[in-house]
C-alpha cells in the first residue's frame, strides 16, 4: 500500500508543512511557561501573514517581510498583554477575542493585496550537499525558515533549561506570588513572553503567506493557530516534543494526501480526520504512561497576577 | 501614578455600569475605524445598535431575530459557564453542537416519514445524547488518564466536522436531492420541525429551552449543593476536595451538562433555522458561546444579556454591511473591539483605581 | 470555516416550471436595486471574488440605472434567511444568492416577497415563480484543460485536486480525463480529495503529494493559488487557474485557467428587469454564454497544443461538440453513452460515477 511513496520526499515535505505550526507553537510554549494562556494564536498568525506580505511586497525584500510579520504579531499580542496583564481580563476570553479581531483587521489591511505574488525566498544553497541521496533531500533542500524553526526550538529548550532567564520565566509561570516575593517583575516578564509568542506566531503566519502559499487571501492561515495550541499541550510544555508533535501532525496530513495520490484504496473521509484522532491517542498514551504529563503544566497557567494579593 | 487596589467585594455599581461604558468606548473607537474607512461613523453606529431594534423598516423583522440568534449562544454558554466556574475547560462545544445535530437529525431521518407527535421529543433526546456523548470523550479521558480536556475537546471539533461532511455527502444525503449533499430539510417536515411558537417573535423551542436553562442554572448555582460544589471547586480546589467533592464526578457532570446543552442547541438549530444537515451546518456558535459565557461573567443572567448583545452586533452588523457597504471584516474587527473593551473595563468591578505611588503597580 | 457548496441541479425538474410557470413582467422598471449575498469574503480571490467582479461589471454596464448592495461572509442556513429578508425589506428588486447552501433559504424568503426576484446560483429549486436559478458548465472548461493536460504531460500522469465528492467535481474529473485520454491514450489520472474548498496549506500539500507521485500536470477544484505556487517549485510541472485567472503564475506553471464570469448573466437579468422582459428561468450556460471563460493559453504551451485546445474550446462554444459524447463507458465497463449519444442535463447534474479508465472509488 505504501508502494510508490518515497520516504525521504515525504520527510522533506512534512518538514516544510510543519514550519508555521512549529514557530507558533514554540512561541506559545514560552508564553504558557510564563503562566499565560493566549488562545489568540490564530489571530496573531494571520496578522503576521498580512503584515509580512505587505512589507515584503512594498519593500521587495522577503527577509524584511518576515521582520514585518514578526513585528505585526508582536504588536497585536501587546493588546492581549495589556488587557490580561495590566487590566487583568480573563485570558481565555481575551485570547478568543484577539482571534476575532485579528481576522477582521487582517482582512481590512489586506484589501488590495489579493492576487499579488510576493518576492520569492529561495532555498539555502548547500551546493553539492543537496545531491546526497536521501539525506540531501531531507536535510539540505529547504529555505532558511525551515532551519530557523528547528533552531528556535533548540534555542528555547536551551534557554529554558540552562539560563537564568529561563529559570525566572519558569518561576513566574509556576508561582507568580513567589516570583514576585523574590523581586521579579512578574508583569514585565510576562509581557515580554507574550510579545515573543506574538512575534513567533507572526513569523509562522508570514511563512504561510510568503513561502508556503505565496499569496494573500482572507483566512489564509486556515486554523493553523489552533493546531499550534494543541501541539503545545500535546508536547506537555517540552520544546523538543513540540518538534515531534508538529512533525507527527504534519506527517500524517502529508501521508494521507500521499496515499490518496498513490491510489491507495482508503476511506478518505476518515483519513482526513486521522491526524486529530492520532494526536488524541498519542496524548492519552503519554498522559497515562508516566502519569506526569498533565502535571507538567505551569502551575499558574491562565491565572492573572495582581501584586497586592 | 495610577495604582490598583482590589475591592473587598465586586462593586455593584460597576457591575451594571461597565457594560454600558464598554459599549460607549467601542462606539468611539469603532467610529474612528469607520471614519477611517470613509463611512459616516454616526450612521454606522446607529445602524448597528439602533436599527435592528427600532428602525421602522427592519425592526419588526430584526427584533425577533435577536432571539433566534441569541438562543443557541445562550444555551451553549450556560452549559459552558458551569464547567468554567469549576475550572473545567470545555473548548469543544462546537463539536458537541455538531454531534447533537447529527444524532438528532439521524433519529428523525431514520424514522422518516413517520408523522407522530413523539418524533420531535425523541430527536431532542437524541440531540442531547449526541452532545453528551461527544463531551464524555474528553471527560473520561481526563478522569481516567488525566488527558488535558482543552486539547481533546478542541481536536474533536475537527473530527466532528469531518463526520458532518461525511454524513451530508453519504449516509444522510437526501435521497430525493438528485445526488447533492445535504439531508432532507427537517424544518419542512411537520413532525420534526422546530416551529416558531408565537408568530413574529422568533421564539422557537430552542429559545424556550435557553430561557428555562438560564433559570435552572441560576437556581442551581444559588440553591443547589452541586452549584456550591462547582463554585468551591473553581475557587478553592483543595478545600473542595476536603469537603468531599469528587473532582472526577464534577468533571463528568460539568462536561456532560455542557455537552448535552450544546447538543440540544445543535438539534434545535438543525430542525429550525438551519433546517438541514449540510457540510457547512456549523457556523461557530460553539466558539462564540465561550466569549458569551465570559462576557456574562459566567453568571446565568449575565449570559442572557451577553447573548442578546452579541446577537445585536451580528444583526446590526449585517444591516450596516449591506446598507452602508461596510466590509464584513470591519464588523468582525468591531466585534473584537467590543469584546476587548468589555473585558478591559471589567477591571473596575473588582479593583479601585487610586492615584499615588505608595505601592508600586505590578 | 464554511465554504461555498455549489452544484448544478435538476434541469429535468426545472423543465416543468419553465413550461408551466413562465411569468413575464411586462412592466419595466426605472431603476433596479440589486442585492448580492456572498458566502465568503470578497478577498477570497476565487468564488466570491468572481461574483463581486460580476457585480462591478453590472454597475459598469448599466451605470445609474442600477444600485447594488452586497453582504459578505453570510453563513448558509438561518443567517442567510435573515440577510435575504433584510435585503428584501430594504427595497431590493432582485437578489442574487451565490452559494448552493442558500437554496432553501432563498425559496423560503421568495415565498414571502412575491414582488422581489430571486436568483439562486447552482441550485435546482424554484418553488415560486419569482425564483430563477443559474449555473455554469464548468466541465466544458475542464475539457479544454484536459486536452492541454493530455498533450503536455511527459510522465503520462495528471493529477486532480478535488474539493468534495459532489457532482460538480465528478463532472470535472471525468471531463478532464476523457479529453486527456483522447489526445494521449496512455494517460492516467490521480485524484486527491482535499475535503475543503479553501485551505492553502492543505492544497499545497496535495499538490506536492501529486508531484511526488510523478504527476506533472495538476488540475484543481479548490480555490487558492497554493497548488500553482507548489508547482512553480518543480520545473516542468504545470497547472491551471481556478475560478479566477491567477495570472500571477503565468506563463508557467499556470498555462491557462477556468474563469468564472458571472457578468454576462447579471447584466442580462437586471437589464431584463429594466425593460420588462424578465421571466423565470433556469440557466446553465457554459463557454458559449461567456460564463465559463478560458484564461489565456500562455507561450509555455507549444503552438500545436494551443491550437488543439482552442479547437476543443471553439467546438464546445459553437455547440458542435458536447464534452460528454459517446461512446463512453462507466468505470465498471458498463455502457453509459452509445456512439454519438450525449447525456441529458438531469443525468449530468447528478453525476456520481467515474468513467472507464479512472481508478479508485468516489468517497461517500
Amino acid at each position: 500500500m505504501l508502494g510508490g511513496i518515497n520516504p525521504s520526499v515525504l520527510v522533506a515535505s512534512l518538514m516544510v508543512a510543519s514550519v508555521p505550526i512549529i514557530l507558533a507553537a514554540i512561541g506559545e510554549l514560552v508564553v504558557e511557561k510564563a503562566g499565560v494562556l493566549n488562545l489568540g494564536v490564530e489571530g496573531m498568525m494571520i496578522i503576521g501573514a498580512i503584515c509580512g506580505f505587505v512589507t515584503a511586497v512594498t519593500t521587495g525584500n522577503p527577509y524584511l517581510g518576515f521582520v514585518g510579520g514578526a513585528v505585526g504579531g508582536a504588536v497585536l499580542s501587546l493588546v492581549f498583554g495589556f488587557l490580561t496583564q495590566v487590566l487583568m481580563s480573563n485570558q481565555v476570553a481575551t485570547g478568543l477575542a484577539l482571534t476575532l479581531f485579528g481576522q477582521g483587521l487582517s482582512s481590512l489591511v489586506g484589501q488590495g493585496y489579493n492576487g499579488i505574488k510576493p518576492p520569492p525566498t529561495g532555498s539555502v544553497p548547500f551546493g553539492p550537499l543537496a545531491d546526497i541521496p536521501v539525506l540531501g533531500r531531507i536535510l539540505f533542500s529547504h529555505d532558511w525558515v525551515v532551519y530557523f524553526s528547528i533552531l528556535s526550538v533548540a534555542a528555547v529548550w536551551a534557554v529554558l533549561k540552562f539560563t537564568r532567564t529561563g529559570l525566572i520565566l519558569r518561576a513566574v509561570g509556576e508561582s507568580h506570588d513567589a516570583a514576585h516575593a523574590l523581586g521579579y517583575k512578574v508583569v514585565r516578564i510576562r509581557m515580554l513572553a507574550i510579545m515573543f509568542g506574538g512575534a513567533m506566531a507572526g513569523l509562522g503566519g508570514a511563512y504561510v503567506s510568503l513561502i508556503r502559499v505565496p499569496q494573500w487571501t482572507d483566512g489564509i492561515t486556515a486554523g493553523a493557530g489552533w493546531i499550534a495550541l494543541a501541539i503545545v499541550v500535546f508536547a506537555s510544555w517540552k520544546p523538543a516534543r513540540v518538534l515531534l508533535g508538529a512533525y507527527l501532525f504534519g506527517g500524517i496530513t502529508v501521508l494521507q494526501l500521499n496515499l490518496q495520490a498513490a491510489g491507495a484504496a482508503i476511506p478518505v473521509q476518515y483519513l482526513s480526520m486521522s491526524p486529530y484522532l492520532i494526536t488524541i491517542l498519542v496524548l492519552v498514551i503519554m498522559s497515562s504512561g508516566k502519569g506526569k504529563a498533565s502535571l507538567n503544566a505551569p502551575a499558574a497557567l491562565g491565572q492573572n497576577f495582581h501584586a497586592s494579593r | 501614578m495610577l495604582r490598583l487596589e482590589k475591592r473587598p467585594s465586586p462593586s455593584r455599581f460597576w457591575q451594571v455600569a461597565t457594560p454600558i461604558l464598554a459599549v460607549v468606548l467601542t462606539m468611539i473607537a469603532g467610529g474612528i475605524m469607520f471614519a477611517l474607512l470613509g463611512k459616516n461613523p454616526v450612521e454606522a453606529i446607529r445602524t448597528i445598535f439602533w436599527d435592528p431594534l427600532f428602525n421602522p423598516q427592519y425592526a419588526a423583522y430584526s427584533r425577533p431575530q435577536l432571539l433566534v440568534k441569541a438562543g443557541p449562544l445562550i444555551l451553549i454558554a450556560i452549559g459552558l459557564s458551569l464547567g468554567f466556574r469549576a475550572g473545567i475547560w470545555n473548548i469543544g462545544a462546537e463539536g458537541q453542537y455538531i454531534m447533537g445535530a447529527i444524532f438528532g437529525a439521524g433519529v428523525g431521518l431514520a424514522l422518516y416519514p413517520v408523522e407522530t407527535r413523539w418524533v420531535f421529543p425523541l430527536m431532542i433526546l437524541a440531540g442531547i445524547f449526541g452532545g453528551w456523548l461527544w463531551a464524555m470523550i474528553p471527560a473520561i479521558l481526563k478522569t481516567r488518564f488525566r488527558t488535558n480536556e482543552i486539547l481533546v475537546s478542541l481536536l474533536l471539533v475537527y473530527v466532528a466536522q469531518n463526520i458532518l461532511a461525511s454524513m451530508s455527502l453519504g449516509l444522510m444525503r437526501n435521497p430525493e436531492g438528485g445526488g447533492f449533499p445535504g439531508s432532507r430539510n427537517l424544518s419542512q417536515i411537520p413532525a420534526m420541525q422546530n416551529v416558531e411558537l408565537i408568530p413574529g417573535t422568533g421564539l422557537h423551542w430552542g429559545v424556550v429551552a435557553a430561557i428555562i436553562v438560564t433559570i435552572a442554572a441560576y437556581i442551581l448555582l444559588q440553591r443547589h449543593i452541586l452549584g456550591f460544589q462547582i463554585k468551591l471547586a473553581g475557587q478553592a480546589p483543595r478545600a473542595a476536595r476536603f469537603a468531599g467533592v469528587s473532582p472526577e464526578r464534577l468533571t463528568l457532570l460539568c462536561m456532560g451538562i455542557s455537552g448535552g446543552l450544546a447538543g440540544a442547541a445543535g438539534l434545535f438549530e438543525v430542525t429550525g433555522p438551519a433546517g438541514q444537515i449540510s457540510i457547512d451546518f456549523n457556523t461557530g456558535y460553539g466558539f462564540t458561546a465561550i466569549i458569551v459565557a465570559f462576557l456574562g461573567r459566567l453568571n446565568p443572567l449575565g449570559i442572557l444579556l451577553a447573548g442578546l448583545l452579541m446577537a445585536l452586533t451580528y444583526i446590526g452588523g449585517e444591516l450596516a454591511s449591506f446598507i452602508l457597504g461596510l466590509p464584513s471584516a470591519a464588523i468582525q474587527a468591531f466585534q473584537g473591539m467590543l469584546l476587548f473593551f468589555l473585558l478591559a473595563v471589567d477591571l473596575l468591578t473588582n479593583f479601585r483605581i487610586r492615584f499615588g505611588t505608595k505601592k508600586e503597580v505590578a | 470555516m464554511q465554504r461555498r457548496t455549489m452544484l448544478k441541479g435538476g434541469a429535468a425538474l426545472g423543465f416543468a416550471t419553465m413550461m408551466g410557470g413562465k411569468v413575464a413582467f411586462a412592466q419595466g422598471l426605472e431603476k433596479v436595486k440589486a442585492g448580492f449575498v456572498y458566502v465568503g469574503p470578497i478577498g477570497d480571490g476565487g468564488w466570491t471574488f468572481q461574483h463581486d467582479q460580476g457585480r462591478l461589471a453590472l454597475i459598469e454596464a448599466l451605470g445609474d440605472k442600477v444600485e447594488t448592495v452586497y453582504q459578505e461572509n453570510v453563513p448558509e442556513g438561518a443567517d442567510a434567511e435573515r440577510v435575504l429578508t433584510q435585503m428584501a425589506l430594504s427595497g431590493c428588486n432582485i437578489i442574487f444568492t451565490t452559494s448552493f447552501g442558500y437554496m432553501d433559504a432563498t425559496n423560503a424568503v421568495a415565498a414571502k416577497f412575491p414582488d422581489v426576484k430571486f436568483e439562486h446560483a447552482t441550485g435546482y429549486k424554484r418553488d415560486t415563480p419569482n425564483v430563477s436559478t443559474y449555473n455554469a458548465r464548468f466541465y466544458e472548461g475542464r475539457a479544454v484543460m484536459g486536452t492541454i493536460a493530455g498533450l503536455m504531460t511527459k510522465s503520462n500522469k495528471i493529477g486532480y485536486i478535488g474539493s468534495f465528492p459532489i457532482p460538480e467535481n465528478i463532472q470535472g474529473i471525468n471531463a478532464s480525463f476523457i479529453h486527456a485520454k483522447k489526445v494521449n491514450p496512455d494517460v492516467t489520472i490521480s485524484v486527491v480529495w482535499a475535503y475543503t474548498w479553501f485551505d492553502p496549506a492543505k492544497e499545497a500539500d496535495a499538490a506536492k503529494a501529486l508531484i511526488e507521485q510523478g504527476v506533472d500536470v495538476i488540475l484543481q477544484h479548490t480555490d487558492s493559488t497554493a497548488p500553482l505556487a507548489e508547482a512553480a517549485k518543480t520545473p516542468g510541472v504545470i497547472g491551471f487557474g481556478q475560478a479566477s485567472d491567477m495570472s500571477a503564475y503565468a506563463p508557467t506553471p499556470r498555462v491557462s485557467a477556468i474563469v468564472d464570469n458571472w457578468a454576462p448573466y447579471y447584466i442580462e437579468r437586471v437589464s431584463a428587469l429594466l425593460d420588462g422582459t424578465y421571466a423565470q428561468k433556469d440557466t446553465w450556460a457554459g463557454i458559449a454564454g461567456g460564463e465559463v471563460g478560458i484564461g489565456e493559453i500562455t507561450e509555455a504551451v507549444p503552438a500545436d497544443v494551443k491550437a488543439k485546445a482552442e479547437e476543443v474550446r471553439d467546438a464546445i462554444a459553437s455547440g458542435a461538440y458536447h464534452p460528454f459524447t459517446g461512446p463512453l463507458n462507466k468505470q465498471d465497463g458498463s455502457v453509459w453513452l452509445k456512439d454519438g449519444e450525449t447525456p441529458d442535463d438531469g443525468t449530468l447534474s447528478g453525476m456520481m460515477f467515474y468513467v472507464e479508465g479512472i481508478t479508485g472509488d468516489i468517497p461517500s
